[in-house]
């Protein structure tokens, strides 16, 4: 291997391992996104999809309510996106131009 | 264009194979309910046993199972049907993809959430398989013959 | 210090696999294992998503049709698992489309190396 990408290479892992030693410990219940409420005191969303999401859908799927339920606008977007890729694909490899 | 393979125990088995892969990729879409699962995985399967028989039948065997010019046709379809729902809420006076306005059809507050989802599953479900598939036919020949 | 590092090295391991992808995207010569080499850095991230909604004693998030009162602490945060199925649909889309555009370049210059195409693109 030549040097820069040797050097860049380096850089780029000590980055990434200095900056998740910042992290909090992987399954702690007290991080800030696990627990109930924010330091403000709102809710915080995702326990709110746990206790709430089950009895407004009649479905056991926590997952699946959220992608379809409460969050469906990202899922159209989502359609949209691979809809186009599939278009892209067909426009760049036609034949007769 | 691929073609045919040469192996008896090629063409046989993946024969064989195609309808349980199928069969299982309409159970993962529609228990997305109540296990995991979903439009996004099932549509995946869906779209892998197409291409299994693709790649060991050819291109010519297999296009009775599914042809190469309904592939971008198809994917449009499943995002009507994804479209449908959010305008057929919005025709009953509510906001677009409210699904508590289901509810004048006559099921009540929370069926109408259940059957929401599942119609938007299997929209998801189609417009993914079609989209893949469509994606591997642009990639191994052209679609106006060789 | 033992609980510092049996609750990192996850992370590290992650950070391993996203510097792999970058060593393909970069010091390889040839397009299509560049290609690759993006694929694996986009898994790698979605990894490190996913890993890091778990919750120590606790199970998968589909609870049973009761209506008694749910204990948050008891399912894993099910938010970063949604997210990562868009960036899955992402990843497929993207490796899609270099691919078409390499079997272009192929067809018009008849090679795939890098250093073969900067010469005769100028």
């Amino acid at each position: 291997m030549k040097k820069t990408p040797l050097i860049i290479l380096t850089f780029f892992a000590v980055a990434l391992i200095y900056s998740t030693s910042w992290l909090p410990n992987l399954g702690d219940p007290q991080s800030l996104h696990h627990r109930e409420h924010s330091p403000i005191g709102s809710q915080v969303a995702a326990d709110y999809y746990i206790k709430f999401a089950g009895q407004d859908a009649a479905s056991p799927n926590i997952v699946t309510v959220i992608l379809a339920d409460y969050r469906a606008f990202d899922t159209l977007g989502e359609i949209i996106v691979i809809l186009t890729a599939g278009i892209v694909c067909f426009v760049i490899l036609r034949k007769n131009l | 264009m691929i073609t045919s393979s040469n192996n008896p125990i090629l063409i046989i088995a993946s024969r064989f194979l195609t309808p349980f892969i199928q069969l299982f990729a309409l159970y993962v879409i529609v228990h997305g309910h109540y296990g995991p699962g979903g439009g996004f995985q099932g549509g995946g399967i869906l779209a892998a046993s197409i291409i299994l028989l693709r790649l060991s039948l050819g291109t010519e065997k297999s296009e009775k199972v599914f042809r190469r010019t309904w592939g971008i046709p198809l994917g449009f379809f499943g995002a009507l049907v994804f479209f449908s729902i959010g305008l057929l809420t919005m025709l009953f006076g509510g906001n677009f993809l409210e699904f508590d306005e289901l509810g004048l059809l006559g099921f009540n507050k929370v069926g109408s959430h259940f059957y929401g989802i599942l119609l938007i599953e299997i929209g998801v479900g189609i417009a993914v398989m079609s989209t893949i598939v469509s994606i591997f036919d642009n990639l191994s020949g052209e679609l106006d013959g060789d | 210090m033992i609980e510092f590092f049996l609750g990192h090295q996850l992370y590290w391991v992650v950070s391993l696999l996203i510097v792999v992808g970058l060593y393909g995207m970069l010091v390889k010569k040839n397009l299509l294992k560049k290609v690759l080499g993006l694929n694996i850095f986009q898994s790698g991230i979605i990894l490190f998503f996913v890993a890091s909604a778990s919750k120590r004693n606790a199970t998968v998030p589909i609870v049973e049709a009761t209506t008694k009162i749910i204990d948050s602490s008891q399912y894993i945060n099910p938010l970063p698992h949604t997210l990562m199925l868009t960036a899955i649909v992402v990843s497929v889309s993207v490796t899609g489309v270099a691919l078409a555009l390499l079997i272009k370049i192929y067809q018009k210059y008849k090679t795939l190396d890098e250093e073969l195409l900067l010469k005769q693109m100028q």
